[in-house]
């Protein structure tokens, strides 16, 4: 018990302070915004990831936002485990056919208002994968999408970044 | 190659006549008769071989079907010839239980007919395309006829039980946490789990078909989203198995970045799947404290490579990015620390009475299983199967070094967990190694001259990933374009053993045996 309690103490805060992205920074991030978070919503948000068909290297990236540098908490952003309990849902990877019908019960199933965030370049925009047989490419193919953020995979920066500007109210 | 001998002549007295061909250091390939195919197999199972991988291909009018077998190292790749007309082939599955899946596989996308296969439901095949359509017949195009919407799966016939207090439990294929999709079916009574059956292929993304006419750099591009998490050993691999089609030899120095890369690979998930199986059991400090690890270790590979997991580093003919002194000296002071994070955490973690309740006999598969269905990597080696590829069939640049192989035995999650913490020791002990050696070669020289394959000429790819051995098979097509790529993530043998592992365990311990596992779905359904 001593060595954990020696080990936080010498750690400490590793926390990390991040701002939302400007307008101009935007598109160097690899950020698009279509539709912005009700002023409502802002100060606690709940996201439902789903893995469309993904290769999982993005939700190594989500997983990342959780760990103590990022720690999304903190801005009131918490993963939650159903898409009833959901204001966002942030796909990754193509939506592949198989799991084409499961994302439209879940988008579904999330209450209104609700926001669909893209996140990668195979979610915003089929990536290296794109159209075939066996994948329905972006995820705005699938349902309509609020926010897209490239990269392959998005760091946990460029995702947190993103997320904070959506919550902003846009002046 | 002394086993060789032994079993070729116990072929020729079975009256199993062989053609072969050399493929690589490593890699024999022997081509037998299509009526043979079942009787090799239970030859080579009395000859104690291990079944490594399956696939197969359309050229023409005729199905190339592979199977790849490893013994001591020394790999066969087996091949026969059947037509496509009559696409028949007895099935291997009735003697090694690792190649069920895999047959199935093949058989949703090339129907082929598996005789007496003990599983004949469809696997990878849900509803985007018809029964009687297979996607990698040369007659199926790329896009396909998919409808509208494509339904959901309904009619695949889980195994059912009955009897008084028996239900049934299914999960997914949208989980409640942050992972992959897939679905599984518990039959439980009380809490105690009965059975446990997976259907995945819920993120097959066609990754097969549409590898077919891509130029070499973007399939290694391709290779590198087989499984994110692992894009370094799969594209590794992939380059392997092309640079051995093409002739192309790779530079020593391009070798040691491709090994410091895969175990920065395999250190980067080992540190984060420790913290996850804490998680799993609620121990929250040790979870936050790997993550923090994890962190700072992808943060240098941003920083020195210009990619947090060193996707799309390697390249055909090496590498696209030098590790300098200076990266060199950084690496060093980086392992040293953490050495000395690790020295505090991990008896922080091991005295824990609680972490011991709960991982300790959990889980448990049996070094028998194991072998049994061929487990792969950490989990195989937990489980008493001493293999890797690092120092059983090395390659460059594990050819210039020791590789010292974790391994234990009681086949728990408290033992998968050791074994990767060993893992990590001796990946840093490598990582300095390969580092030690490029100070001693000039800098630059990444890539090599790239030629032009014949047409028709294959490579295999076997790699040690940080989930085991990865088995990746390509053969070109005229111009330099890609025929057929099949990458045979260790995935795809370690799902089925954790099937047997969770037995008998209770229903709320799933999520840390499958984390002590964390088989790749991406990986698994292509
Ligand atoms: S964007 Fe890149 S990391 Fe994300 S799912 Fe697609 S291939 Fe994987």
């Amino acid at each position: 018990m001593l060595n954990t309690f020696k080990k936080i103490f010498s750690v400490g805060m590793v926390t990390e302070k991040y701002k939302a992205a400007y307008d101009e920074e935007l598109e160097t991030l690899g950020i698009e915004i279509k539709r912005r978070i009700d002023h409502k919503f802002t100060g606690s948000l709940a996201i439902r990831a789903v893995d469309a068909g993904s290769c999982n290297g993005c939700e190594l990236e989500i997983h990342a936002l959780n760990n103590p540098f990022y720690d999304v908490e903190r801005f009131g952003i918490h993963f939650v485990a159903s898409p009833r309990h959901a204001d966002i849902l942030l796909v990754t990877g193509v939506v592949s056919r198989h799991m084409e019908t499961a994302l439209l019960r879940t988008y579904d199933a999330t209450p209104n208002p609700k926001w669909v965030i893209a996140m990668g370049d195979c979610a915003s925009c089929g990536g290296e994968f794109g159209v075939s047989y066996a994948s329905c490419g972006a995820v705005s193919n699938v349902i309509p999408v609020d926010m897209t953020i490239n990269g392959c995979p998005p760091t946990p920066l460029v995702l947190l970044k993103g997320l904070l500007t959506l919550m902003e109210e846009k002046k | 190659m002394s086993w060789q001998k032994t079993f070729l002549s116990q072929l020729d007295e079975a009256g199993i006549f062989v053609k072969s061909e050399h493929v690589s250091p490593v890699v024999e390939m022997w081509q037998i008769d299509d009526k043979h195919w079942q009787h090799f197999a239970k030859l080579a199972a009395e000859h104690k071989m291990r079944w490594a991988a399956g696939w197969a291909e359309q050229v023409e009018g005729l199905f190339y079907v592979h199977a790849c077998f490893e013994k001591s190292g020394d790999y066969v790749l087996l091949r026969t010839t059947i037509n496509v007309s009559k696409p028949e082939l007895p099935s291997q599955a009735t003697v090694y239980a690792a190649a069920n899946r895999s047959e199935r596989h093949t058989h949703d996308m090339l129907g082929i007919e598996f005789m007496n296969h003990p599983d004949p439901r469809c696997w990878t095949r849900h509803k985007a395309w018809n029964k009687h359509d297979y996607p990698l017949r040369h007659n199926f195009s790329v896009q396909g006829s998919p409808a509208k919407i494509t339904p959901p799966d309904t009619g695949y016939h889980f195994i059912q039980s009955h009897g008084v207090g028996v239900y049934e439990i299914p999960v997914g294929p949208v989980h409640a946490g942050i992972i992959e999709p897939g679905h599984f079916r518990f039959q439980a009574v009380g809490e105690l789990i009965l059975n446990l059956e997976e259907r995945l292929g819920y993120v097959h993304k066609g990754t097969e078909k549409i590898a077919e006419g891509r130029t070499p750099e973007s399939l290694a591009k391709l290779a590198g989203r087989v499984s994110g998490d692992t894009c370094v050993s799969h594209t590794w691999a992939a380059c392997i198995a092309m640079e051995q089609a093409a002739g192309v030899e790779i530079s020593k120095r391009a070798a040691l970045i491709r090994g410091i890369f895969a175990e920065r690979e395999r250190i980067a998930n080992h540190l984060g799947d420790i913290g996850a199986i804490c998680n799993d059991v609620a121990f929250t400090f040790a979870f936050m404290q790997m993550m923090r690890l994890k962190e700072l270790w992808c943060r240098t590979n941003y920083e020195l490579f210009g990619h947090r997991f060193l996707m799309d580093k390697i390249v055909v003919g090496g590498v696209v990015v030098d590790v300098t002194e200076a990266a060199g000296k950084f690496i060093f002071t980086e392992i040293e620390q953490l050495r000395v994070e690790l020295a505090d955490l991990i008896p922080a973690i091991d005295l824990n009475s609680s972490l011991e309740d709960r991982l300790y006999t959990a889980g448990y598969l049996s070094p028998e299983t194991a072998a049994h269905f061929g487990t792969l990597g950490f989990v195989g080696r937990a489980s008493g199967q001493d293999f890797d590829v690092r120092r059983d069939a090395p390659y460059a640049p594990y050819d210039s070094v020791q590789v010292k192989v974790a391994f234990e035995d009681q086949g728990d999650i408290a033992s998968r967990f050791w074994v990767r913490y060993k893992e990590i020791n001796a990946s840093m002990k490598l990582i300095e190694q390969f580092v030690e050696q490029l100070a001693t070669l000039p800098e630059g020289d990444l890539v090599a001259d790239w030629q032009t394959p014949k047409a028709e000429s294959y490579g295999l790819g076997i790699v040690d990933g940080w989930r085991g051995e990865i088995v990746s098979y390509v053969r070109f097509g005229e111009n330099n374009t890609i025929a057929r790529f099949y990458p045979r993530d260790p995935s795809q043998l370690n799902w089925e053993a954790l099937e047997k592992a969770v037995l008998n365990n209770i229903v709320p311990d799933f999520p840390v045996c499958n984390k002590s596992f964390n088989c790749s779905y991406s990986g698994c359904d292509l």
